[in-house]
């Protein structure tokens, strides 16, 4: 059911928790702020955040004629968002489950959520370059508009996953619009004194050696860890941080399309 | 390969492949059927086979996490060194399950070692004369190789490496784990299930982000019956370097890791701190224990692999089946 959808967007990275989940959300949020129609499609089985982060933890999937209908943030339909969080009785659950089983969840949502007409459709992914990947790569394959955001931190440890993921989608034939660094420093709150915790600049000469745009630097920020749970943009709450910026230049970067206003 | 039956016909693609039973070569074979249904034939016979290699391995330990990046590959070399230092006389070996993100051969300073195959099964890379590594790190040409594998490939080197490697004898086995629940923890763990393993080393940050995947982890070894031998807190307060104040970047808002063990009733062994010298070793693959003996992180570390010892004695290993296929 990807037909009325405009732009898809996948989030990657080869390493595990360098922030994709808090891009995607912030991404999907600050597309809402601008206006666009947005979906938020979480193919994290094992680890599925997104519920959290937009404070949608106690909310359930509605079973339509044949479909799913996507849990919605705001009562003006503007943030469509699906996890298989909300398909867990309890939070506590775990989902242990080998490929074929995930890759027939994933096929699920990629087939069978009813969207609707959206501007973008952004989907965040588990660490790695195995079932959860390969499956949206080949499910994805007839969808034109389609490309990539790669998300690093700045230390070699990641860098060497991350190099891993790019291999893949130039493999998978899946366009890169570019990469973004997180972490990259963080500020003493008593003395102002930056520290580069993860080292520094690991993302820039990253996207230089594999020439991929660099879309900004994300330092450690508290406040926007705080945001986690909330369910609110960082451009709206926070305008004047750094990351509001890195996101509010991001939008520029994206694939073109008129807002949706219907 | 030993997923290949006596009587398979050549070019059999193996029991464990996604094409078994499926492939041309499969026509007329006598297992084809079987192979074709998705159940495997009764016990795998590796299991066995694993048991027989790893009978001088006295503890295996299974490094775990529900989410990413939250130390697990840190806290295992960690563990590795300090468990042999603190006993010259012990083996330590590092298994490297992650088999898309290794980060054990740049952890331990020897990516671009290869390992060796002889008579008696691969040799693992030695990092110190104590401390012996296998990784899929070691296999690929290039860093940028990219292991783009779905599940039963993936499984099938985790048997290779738990039946092939010639660890000789050993005092710990750590494996360390990528991020989740699923192909490498159920691999690691069903084909230990004859051999035995101690138990699982969760680790976690205190944020709750993390706590959330965490709580899954634990719920994932109690269903699959593997006893947590304690949790670790990781990157729990920064010190800052020039002006020493303490301060929590990634905040405990429900009460971090030890919120958490007393709910589930889970032991809490230790508390790291986010100490950006050992983000530095880690990507020098300096020893941080060695370099930094004083250091806050390794004062937290002595209490953890205390911890770990401890549990691991009494506890005698268990033995566990009925896991999802
Ligand atoms: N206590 C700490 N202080 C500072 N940096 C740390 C600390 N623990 C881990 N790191 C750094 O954090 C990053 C992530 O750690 P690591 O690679 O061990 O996580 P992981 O859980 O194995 O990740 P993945 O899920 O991708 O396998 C690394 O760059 C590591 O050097
Ligand atoms: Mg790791
Ligand atoms: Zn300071």
């Amino acid at each position: 059911m990807l037909e009325e959808v405009k732009h898809v967007i996948l989030v990657l990275s080869g390493k595990g928790g360098v922030g994709k989940s808090t891009v995607s959300t912030q991404l999907a949020l600050t597309l809402k702020e601008k206006g666009f129609k947005v979906g938020l499609l979480d193919i994290d089985l094992c680890g599925p955040s997104v519920p959290y982060l937009l404070n949608l933890e106690d909310q359930n999937i509605h079973q339509g004629s044949g479909h799913w209908i996507p849990v919605y943030l705001d009562k003006e339909k503007k943030l469509a968002v699906m996890s298989i969080g909300f398909l867990l009785k309890s939070r506590n659950d775990a989902v242990v489950w080998r490929g074929p089983k995930k890759t027939s969840m994933i096929k699920q949502f990629l087939e069978d959520v009813y969207w609707q007409d959206l501007d973008y459709l952004i989907i965040d992914t588990p660490p790695g370059t195995s079932d959860e990947h390969i499956t949206v790569m080949e499910n994805l394959r007839n969808v034109p508009q389609c490309s990539a955001i790669i998300v690093t931190t700045p230390q070699q440890v990641a860098i060497e996953d991350v190099r891993k993921e790019i291999t893949f989608c130039r493999k998978t034939g899946i366009p890169i619009m570019g990469l973004i660094e997180n972490m990259s420093g963080y500020e003493c709150p008593t003395c102002s004194e930056c520290t580069n915790i993860f080292s520094t600049g690991g993302g820039k000469s990253l996207a230089e050696i594999s020439k991929i745009k660099f879309l900004g630097s994300i330092p450690i920020d508290p406040r926007i860890g705080a945001l986690a749970g909330k369910g609110v943009a960082a451009v709206k709450e926070l305008p004047d941080c750094t990351t509001s910026k890195v996101f509010n230049d991001l939008i520029n970067h994206l694939p073109h399309t008129t807002a949706n206003g219907s | 390969m030993s997923s290949v039956p006596e009587n398979a016909p050549n070019h059999c693609p193996g029991t464990q492949s996604e094409d078994a039973g499926k492939a041309s070569a499969c026509a007329g074979c006598p297992n084809q059927n079987i192979c074709a249904s998705g159940v495997p034939a009764g016990p795998d016979p590796a299991l066995e086979i694993i048991k027989e290699r790893l009978a001088n391995v006295k503890h295996k330990i299974i490094i775990l996490s529900g989410k990413g990046g939250v130390g697990k590959s840190t806290v295992t070399s960690l563990l590795g060194h300090a468990l042999a230092k603190l006993n010259p006389d012990a083996n330590v070996g590092i298994l490297d399950a992650d088999i898309c993100g290794p980060s054990q051969p740049r952890v331990l300073g020897v990516s671009g070692e290869q390992v060796h195959n002889s008579g008696s099964g691969w040799s693992p890379v030695y990092v110190t004369d104590n401390l012996s590594l296998m990784s899929i790190g070691f296999l690929l040409a290039s860093p940028d190789d990219a292991v783009i594998w779905r599940g039963p490939k993936k499984n099938g080197m985790i048997k290779q490496f738990l039946s092939e490697v010639d660890w000789g004898d050993l005092d710990y086995l750590l494996i360390d784990t990528p991020p989740g629940t699923s192909d490498e923890h159920l691999s690691v763990i069903q084909y230990l299930s004859a051999a035995g393993v101690s138990g699982a080393v969760v680790v976690t940050t205190p944020q709750e982000v993390a706590l959330l995947d965490v709580r899954k982890e634990i719920q994932f070894c109690q269903k699959v019956g593997l006893p947590v031998l304690g949790v670790v807190e990781n990157m729990s307060l920064f010190v800052c370097p020039n002006c020493q104040a303490r301060s929590e970047i990634f905040p405990a808002t429900t009460g971090g890791a030890r919120a958490l063990c007393a709910a589930l009733g889970a032991r809490l062994l230790g508390a790291l701190p986010l100490d950006p010298l050992l983000a530095r070793c880690c990507d020098s693959g300096a020893d941080f224990v060695a370099e930094l003996p004083h250091s806050p992180a390794v004062l937290a570390l002595r209490a953890i692999v205390a911890g770990t010892r401890l549990r691991n004695i009494a506890r005698p290993p268990r033995v566990f089946y009925t896991l999802p296929v």
